[in-house]
């Protein structure tokens, strides 16, 4: 009876995503291939390395909206600054660099939230908009299309390359593997350190964490710090992949992200949160995003059908619990 | 006397509204209080700023409104569009006054029942109100671009634009609707049951249960208020643009949530005042404006609301802190 836990979420997504694939699959039969593969795992890498971000802010208990500004900011910030002072630099260091501007930025939100108390949403609403607005006052407007070609390189290197029956070409490219990376590197942070548990308990029970000796404010410092540098990793990725490096970009993307992870099971309340969960709310915000025409459902109904998910995908636990709840008083 | 100003939220915001206003007033002394900017700062505010008292509402219960906004665009979709079908009897003669009254008529009926399927989910089903309403606001606008595909709907009566930029005894019509509403949501709050209620409730949920109070009414009815100010702000947003369309004002949410609490109301519930909301719309309109005759760009504006949101909390939170 326990083998199947129909009420958790990680279950529920992957049912849904299956009977889309099941539906689709009848409808067109070419849906069921590898160029859908690829074209799903190649939407799910920067969609992907912000939700794991986002999770590990909600397992904590908080949440951050400013990522998405952050990303931006990272991602136009290094183009400027390899397109102006070294054109040449290879794609490890401009990574690098967008990834250290993302930390920055994350350790901002960081001292406002684990060291001045300030609550969560608050504080990164207002970062949004201060990163936002100085990305475009003091660094600049207008996009680039002509990417410093260490970023060219990247963009051009595929991990899998094919053409179908019909002639037409499919890739995936090793930007994936940066995903893969994140999502082992995070699940080992969570699931093996003590640092991970730490996030967990502070989530769960901040008072209770405290008194078990845990340096909460360190921790949470960590988190912001850390979503941060995801978050500008995702960026020059994005900028790299779309080969145009556009600071409008990116923003405006974030309660879609919260919506993937929420899907995927992670509590506003914070303490609970798996990997797996978020990669999969991931992967069916992105069919959604992509083929609901597939099944019949025109894509001006692509919000509604978010929308309803996310309803749902929330509506069932928090009713359950409350029922739950109920029963016992 | 200066200190008692200086304790109280609202007091300090007062002082930091005045000294924005003094300040934009020796900056550009001669466009700044020139009567057409005074005039056109008060068309411009009222559409974000009842917004804004919609999600300030949905804070005092320690909870929040994302779709303000998308019910918004969804009610004025729903009247423009009844509105452009009646055009045809429009065009030979009249101005459309009586259509008009129905469309808002309608326009609010829908406002009422976003409010009340947001309230549902709260209440009933026990949604955390954070993501009910953001899954309803990505509801409420997919049904605008479901609707009309996507394009503004246009051809409106020539009425419909009295709402946004008519005058009333030489009264932006925008300001009158504002202020009424700002008069009226204060009253409710400070002196009904109702309004004690939701402020209780705001503060401690669990007591406010077992003092026996019937909280899934008061939030349905909460979150039914804020879907009706939802849609008249979305009426101003019609009129002033002569069109409806799913993605206007899109920028207004996290702008209404920055109003909000820079108003003093506390973002986990039990505490706000409408006089707060009111003070951080008028220094968010002067600092626009102001900076705006400046030549200073949005983005900058952008910036300068981000800076002054956290600056307001870090203020707020050393005040508290020497206090305790």
């Amino acid at each position: 009876m326990k083998s199947i836990d129909w009420a958790r979420n990680e279950t529920l997504v992957f049912v849904v995503i299956v009977a889309f694939c099941g539906l689709a699959a009848i409808s067109d039969p070419n849906f069921l291939s590898i160029p859908t593969l690829t074209d799903l795992m190649r939407n799910s890498i920067v969609l992907g390395i912000f939700a794991v971000g986002a999770m590990v802010v909600l397992v904590s208990g908080g949440i951050d909206v400013s990522f998405t500004a952050v990303a931006a900011f990272a991602m136009y910030a290094t183009t400027v600054l390899l397109r102006d002072l070294a054109p040449d630099l290879p794609w490890p260091l401009a990574f690098a660099i967008a990834t250290m501007i993302g930390a920055v930025l994350g350790s901002i939100n960081g001292v406002l939230i684990a060291f001045c108390g300030l609550p969560t949403l608050i504080v990164t609403l207002g970062t949004l908009s201060v990163f936002r607005g100085s990305l475009l006052t003091f660094v600049g407007t207008l996009q680039i299309s002509n990417l410093p070609p260490g970023m060219r390189d990247f963009s051009r290197w595929m991990m899998v390359r094919g053409t179908n029956s019909d002639g037409s070409f499919y890739s995936l490219p090793w930007a994936f593997a940066a995903l893969v990376i994140i999502v082992a590197a995070t699940w080992f942070i969570l699931n093996r350190t003590m640092l991970g548990r730490a996030i967990y308990a502070i989530g769960g029970a901040p008072e209770s964490a405290r008194r078990i000796g845990i340096n909460v404010r360190r921790t949470q410092f960590f988190i912001y710090v850390f979503v941060g540098a995801l978050a500008g990793l995702a960026g020059i990725i994005h900028a790299s992949m779309a080969r145009i490096s556009n600071p409008f970009d990116l923003v405006g993307l974030e309660l879609s992200v919260i919506a993937a992870v929420v899907l995927g099971g992670a509590r506003l309340t914070g303490g609970v949160g798996t990997l797996t969960g978020t990669l999969l709310g991931v992967a069916l915000i992105v069919l959604v995003r992509n083929s609901l025409i597939v099944i019949g459902i025109p894509s001006t109904w692509q919000s509604v059908a978010i929308g309803v998910l996310i309803i749902v995908g929330t509506g069932l636990p928090a009713w359950q619990a409350k029922r739950a709840e109920a029963r016992e008083t | 006397m200066m200190g008692r100003i200086l304790q109280s939220t609202e007091g300090r915001l007062a002082i930091i509204t005045l000294v924005v206003f003094i300040t934009m007033s020796i900056l550009a002394p001669e466009r700044f209080l020139s009567p057409a900017n005074l005039t056109s700062m008060a068309f411009q505010f009222p559409e974000f700023a009842i917004l804004a008292l919609a999600v300030a509402v949905a804070m005092l219960t320690g909870g929040i409104d994302l779709s303000v906004v998308g019910a918004a665009n969804l009610s004025a979709v729903v009247a423009a569009l009844f509105m452009s079908q009646f055009a045809g009897t429009v065009a030979n003669g009249g101005t459309g006054t009586g259509i008009l009254l129905a469309a808002i008529a309608l326009s609010l009926a829908v406002g009422l029942v976003t409010g009340l399927f947001n309230g549902i989910l709260v209440a009933t089903f026990g949604l955390p109100p954070i993501l009910a309403t953001l899954g309803t606001g990505l509801i409420y606008t997919g049904l605008a671009i479901a609707m009309t595909g996507g394009s503004a709907v246009m051809g409106l009566p020539p009425a419909v634009a009295w709402v946004g930029n008519g005058t009333l005894l030489d009264i932006p019509v925008p300001l009158v609707i504002f202020s009424a509403l700002a008069i009226a949501l204060g009253w409710v709050l400070k002196r009904t049951a109702f309004g004690l209620k939701t402020r209780m409730f705001g503060a401690n949920p669990l007591a406010a249960r077992y003092a026996a109070m019937d909280t899934g009414r008061v939030l349905l009815k909460v979150y039914a208020l804020c879907g009706v100010l939802s849609a008249i702000a979305g009426l101003i947003v019609m009129s002033r643009a002569n069109s409806a369309k799913a993605d206007y004002g899109s920028s207004y949410l996290l702008l209404a949530v920055l109003i909000a609490v820079l108003g003093g109301v506390n973002p986990y519930g039990g505490y706000g005042r409408i006089v707060g909301v009111v003070l951080a719309v008028l220094s968010m309109q002067f600092l626009s404006s102001g900076l705006n005759l400046l030549q200073v760009t949005n983005f900058a504006r952008e910036m300068i609301w981000g800076v002054l949101l956290i600056g307001v909390m870090l203020i707020n939170l050393l005040t508290f802190r020497r206090k305790s």
